[in-house]
């Protein structure tokens, strides 16, 4: 049997490649975006009015921004700057700073609201217990908003794997939507190809669906829920 | 090359908004259709027999757990091959098969039906039982308890989560860009293409989607206070 007639036309190691590409951009931008996220909560919920406008127009930005519009925007016009600069910047980076740029803006909102879920009297009984605002913040504060946070970030990290597919359209990855497309046309099993690639994300979808309810059991264990 | 005012305000600007209306039908008209067929979805997902929720449930799933890259792919290139040859050459919906705007509109319109249905299902499941129970004990069809008891409550629960769905279609509307439609970012390329400028179209693309969505919040604010005002 030539490679031409096997069911997946001699692309499958490609698309193993494609997939593991796609996880690794989603991976990486969730972490960026993670940390987007707590800068961005925290300046939301800074003291300082200005600091606080920033983050406003930061997610106002990018709620206001298509995701596809970022993407090109970072890739055209962003990293071609820098370059002028003298600064080369890795295509892999510049992918995954825009997309952690857009997650980063979803996961301050739902940091910023799970901070606010902490009941105020808190704040108030670990002063009263003299706690430094560092301990404060990880052991009362990080546990408790992590739980309330749990739900959205999920939803976000869904999000992530879904918006990794974005850079198949820039025509320099090689990710599991671009390798599945290149087949498509080689082949011309459109409908084959195209679902091998939805079947890639659904199942990291599903995956991640699972993990997630797991680490929900986890932390709401001391809450009988 | 420098940034060029000059080029965005008379090159950019006026291009892109000749192709506004493409961007705000494939919005309505797929957030109208959505609307429509995620009614009948969200009762799905809702229902007690697996054999109407299971399937409601696969669609969902489907729709959401997949890019919406890979659904608008699998229509344009993919639709080809699953419909027979001669109907698509000699048949009313001819015409509209050699348009890509309707292959967009249909990718849009599968795929927002699944969030709008568990959208709604989520409204569906705020209203207590024992509404519907009054119902049936009033002797209220299933289609008038539908249309005058669940569904207005429904819909005044979810509005704040629908209005900020809609924002989301019309940021979604960028992604048929790729099968040449000439939506807004269509067009912001087709330039970029053309006058091998870079800056000037994607500033302007994203110029006019903020003012688009701002638009859109600007109109949907007063409706949502007015939902509350009872509450």
């Amino acid at each position: 049997m030539s490679p031409g007639d096997a069911p997946l036309a001699g692309y499958g190691d490609q698309l193993i490649e494609g997939l593991l590409l796609t996880l690794e951009v989603s991976l990486c931008s969730y972490a960026i975006g993670s940390l987007f996220g707590l800068l961005g909560a925290a300046a939301k919920l800074a003291r300082w009015r200005s600091v606080r406008y920033c983050a406003g127009l930061y997610t106002t930005l990018v709620r206001a921004l298509p995701e596809l519009l970022l993407v090109l925007l970072a890739f055209y016009l962003l990293a071609a700057r820098v370059e002028q600069f003298g600064v080369v910047v890795s295509p892999f980076a510049v992918a995954v700073m825009a997309l952690g740029f857009i997650q980063g803006a979803y996961i301050t909102e739902v940091l910023r609201a799970a901070v606010l879920a902490i009941p105020r009297g808190q704040r108030e009984a670990a002063e009263a217990l003299n706690l430094r605002p560092l301990t404060y913040l990880c052991r009362v504060v990080a546990p408790q908003a992590l739980r309330h946070a749990l739900g959205g970030l999920g939803n976000i990290w869904l999000n992530a794997t879904k918006d990794a597919s974005l850079i198949s359209v820039l025509g320099i990855f090689a990710d599991v939507l671009k390798v599945s497309s290149l087949a498509a046309a080689a082949t011309k099993r459109y409908v084959f190809f195209y679902a091998v690639a939805g079947a890639c994300f659904l199942a990291i979808t599903l995956v991640s669906m699972t993990l997630v309810e797991r680490l929900r059991r986890h932390l709401g264990r001391a809450y009988l829920t | 090359m420098s940034f060029s005012w000059e080029f965005l305000l008379r090159g950019v600007l006026p291009p892109l908004l000749t192709a506004v209306p493409v961007t705000l039908a494939l919005t309505l008209l797929s957030a109208f259709g959505s609307a429509l067929l995620g009614v009948p979805l969200a009762l799905g997902l809702g229902a007690a027999a697996r054999w109407r929720r299971w399937p409601a449930e696969i669609y969902a799933l489907l729709m959401r757990g997949t890019p919406m890259l890979v659904q608008i792919y699998m229509i344009y290139y993919g639709l080809g091959s699953l419909l027979p040859r001669a109907w698509m050459r000699h048949s009313w919906a001819s015409p509209m098969l050699r348009d890509p705007f309707w292959y967009g509109l249909l990718a849009l319109t599968l795929n927002e039906t699944a969030y709008v249905a568990v959208i709604l299902k989520s409204g569906l499941d705020a209203i207590p039982r024992g509404q519907r129970e009054a119902a049936s004990a009033l002797g209220m069809s299933h289609m008038s308890t539908l249309t005058r008891i669940l569904l207005p409550q429904a819909l005044d629960a979810v509005f704040p989560m629908l209005a900020n769905e809609f924002i989301l279609l019309l940021k979604s509307t960028v992604l048929v860009s790729t099968i040449t439609i000439f939506d807004v970012l269509g067009t912001a390329n087709a330039i970029r293409f053309e006058t091998l400028r870079v800056d000037e179209p994607l500033v302007g693309a994203a110029l006019v989607y903020v003012v688009l969505v701002g638009t859109i919040t600007w109109i949907f604010g007063p409706i949502e206070r007015r939902l509350r005002r009872h509450l």
